[in-house]
């Protein structure tokens, strides 16, 4: 039984009957309208090195999204995301080292790789709940990051360079501002995509059993499979945006898949709010910009660091975008719960 | 693979296995009363191991060493118990898993202000630092020896005082049944700051005893957090027998994992035992709770 009290409800539009679906993907709209400003912005100023910076932080966005689905919409407490991100990074880069560059071979061998993973793995894990399934997340996580610093014929602990040129279609793949906006329009499609799935009928299951799964089972679905479903779902996703890293700063090492990376994406969706598809990817942004700044200022910025998101836990819990939607409306903040 | 290798190694993973109690115990009991889930239990490791290794520089005494280190680690425990995860026992494991990795972030960059980014050695006094001929072409470390030791009595008082005395069964009433326990008339929470400190103290002694073998660096505490989590969960949570079981399996199986597989596939062996003693028993080895 996953009765959890503290689950925060995902938040659903007004009404059942799905209209306004404008209104609903108006943050969505506006947060990656204001992204699709950096390149331009960052040409005007000067600092085209902020272009590789944002990439950054689109892709980890997207796999904010994805971690979202299994941890906001089915309240699974996973600590094995940054695995199968980084097993999608490893996908692009090891194919890449063995001569593919075309990025529409690259890129679904990685969502399929991290799917098939998400799938294997999640079937052991979803047999335990709540802290079991925590602690084997986490362990899960450990053997992946582990494997590949082992894995000395590509990189070990060094990393792994992509020294070829990829393209996409035979043409060759852009500067930097043509892959920061096909991150971009990656992150698009899959809050998207997410918006949609969280309304739709198999959403709403999910939603269900993560509130009570008793109830659900005795209505006659299996909980299990559905749970399955999201796991491999977000696990695949997770896949794309360890590709799109890849693709983006031509490098992947074991550090992008250690459990630290996996609390981080943890406190980027929590930081954003768990109750909406787009706030974890608002979460990744301020996240990363968080840590800019704040090792600008000092090298021992984790101490702060670790202090916020302590602080975070205690007195923000249900993160930025339930902080701005309270802000606009004034309602104390619960929104239409 | 000769005898001699094997028996080494077999020494090697017993030694690893009551390392890992010591950090397990404090974890699965935590977790069996409370339901709290501490990943910074990692940190009181390091901590242990940062006061050893300045003391023995200081003083050049292992002992001292010891008495210093594992009430200082005591005393972190406690106060972070009292400070900051008192607020957390009723809140979500999502809450919990989150405010103590933030504590380690935080606790990771205390340790490099104070101690500095550099690894400290640990040199061992004379008496320790030898080795003792076991079998005729068998050399082993005093050291490790004396781990292996110390685990072993650790393990064996621990095992007196849970199954023996009447606190040990206050703690294992609450491990099993809180709200029973407490119904009962036993202060639990009393009883629970108890069992965190001395699992503190415990994660300080293993700390201490790690120094010596593994670096004293930042960051320490979390390879073996890891590695005590799947003691934990292999064991089933909130059982001791469970823990002492699944760490010596653990310890052997990394051991030898390592020893006789390539090396990218012995890290992941004791991940495999884990996956296939979960398939079988979901629950764990000994399940405390009914």
């Amino acid at each position: 039984m996953l009765d959890n009290p503290q689950q925060t409800t995902f938040r659903r539009s007004a009404s059942l009957s799905g209209l306004e679906p404008l209104r609903r993907l108006a943050p969505v709209i506006i947060l990656v309208g204001l992204l699709a400003l950096v390149p331009v912005l960052a040409e005007g100023l000067d600092q085209p090195f902020l272009i590789r910076v944002f990439t950054r932080m689109v892709v980890f966005a997207i796999a904010a999204v994805s971690l979202n689905i299994v941890l906001g919409v089915a309240g699974l407490v996973s600590l094995m995301h940054a695995a199968l991100f980084g097993l999608g990074g490893y996908t692009v880069a090891i194919l890449a080292e063995h001569g593919t560059t075309e990025l529409l071979v690259l890129v679904p061998a990685a969502v399929l790789g991290s799917g098939l993973a998400a799938a294997a793995f999640g079937l052991i894990a979803l047999r335990t709940a709540g802290a079991y399934f925590i602690m084997i997340t986490l362990a899960f996580n450990q053997m992946f990051f582990y494997f590949f610093v082992a894995l000395e014929r590509y990189g070990g602990e060094e990393g792994l360079q992509v020294s070829t040129s990829l393209d996409v279609a035979g043409m060759a793949l852009g500067g930097r501002t043509a892959i920061f906006y096909l991150c971009l329009a990656v992150l698009l499609a899959v809050l998207v995509a997410g918006t949609r799935l969280v309304d739709s009928r198999f959403g709403m299951v999910i939603r269900a059993a993560a509130g009570n799964d008793r109830r659900v089972s005795s209505v006659g679905i299996a909980p299990l499979s559905y749970r399955l479903a999201v796991f491999v779902i977000a696990g695949a996703i997770a896949g794309l945006a360890g590709a799109l890293l890849v693709v983006s700063q031509t490098f992947i090492s074991p550090a992008e898949m250690s459990w630290v990376r996996s609390g981080d994406l943890i406190v980027m969706v929590v930081l954003g709010g768990m109750a909406t598809v787009w706030g974890p990817a608002l979460g990744a942004v301020v996240f990363l910009l968080l840590e800019l700044v704040l090792s600008a200022l000092t090298i021992h910025w984790q101490l702060p660091f670790g202090i916020i998101i302590i602080l975070l836990v205690l007195f923000l819990r249900d993160g930025l975008a339930n902080l701005i939607g309270a802000l606009r409306s004034g309602d104390g903040g619960r929104g239409h719960d | 693979m000769t005898l001699n290798l094997i028996i080494e190694q077999v020494l090697n993973g017993c030694q690893l296995g009551v390392m890992l109690f010591m950090m397990s115990a404090g974890l699965t009991l935590v977790f069996g009363i409370m339901n709290l889930i501490n990943l910074a239990h990692g940190s009181l490791y390091m901590i242990g191991a940062y006061v050893a290794a300045s003391v023995l520089a200081a003083t050049g005494s292992f002992l001292l060493a010891v008495l210093v280190a594992v009430p200082a680690a005591a005393a972190v425990g406690y106060a972070v118990d009292r400070i900051l995860l008192r607020h957390f026992y009723r809140r979500s494991h999502l809450d919990q898993t989150l405010a103590t990795f933030g504590l380690i972030l935080a606790a990771n960059e205390l340790v490099r202000m104070i101690w500095g980014a550099t690894p400290l050695a640990m040199p061992l006094p004379g008496l320790l630092a030898g080795s003792v001929p076991l079998l005729p072409d068998l050399q082993y470390p005093v050291f490790r020896l004396v781990v292996l030791v110390v685990g072993l009595v650790m393990a064996g008082v621990l095992y007196v005082l849970v199954t023996h005395t009447r606190g040990g069964m206050w703690v294992r009433a609450g491990a099993s049944d809180r709200t029973m326990a407490a119904a009962l008339g036993i202060d639990v929470s009393r009883v629970f700051s108890v069992v965190f400190v001395a699992g503190a103290a415990l994660a300080g002694l293993a700390g201490v005893m790690a120094g010596p073998i593994l670096a004293v660096q930042v960051g320490m505490g979390e390879p073996i957090l890891i590695l005590a989590l799947v003691v934990v969960v292999v064991g089933g949570l909130g059982s001791i027998r469970g823990a002492f079981v699944a760490a010596l399996l653990i310890g052997l199986g990394d051991t030898f994992g390592r020893v006789l597989l390539h090396p990218a596939l012995g890290s992941m062996a004791i991940y495999v035992i884990m996956a296939a003693l979960l398939a079988l028993r979901p629950g764990g080895l000994f399940p405390s709770h009914a």
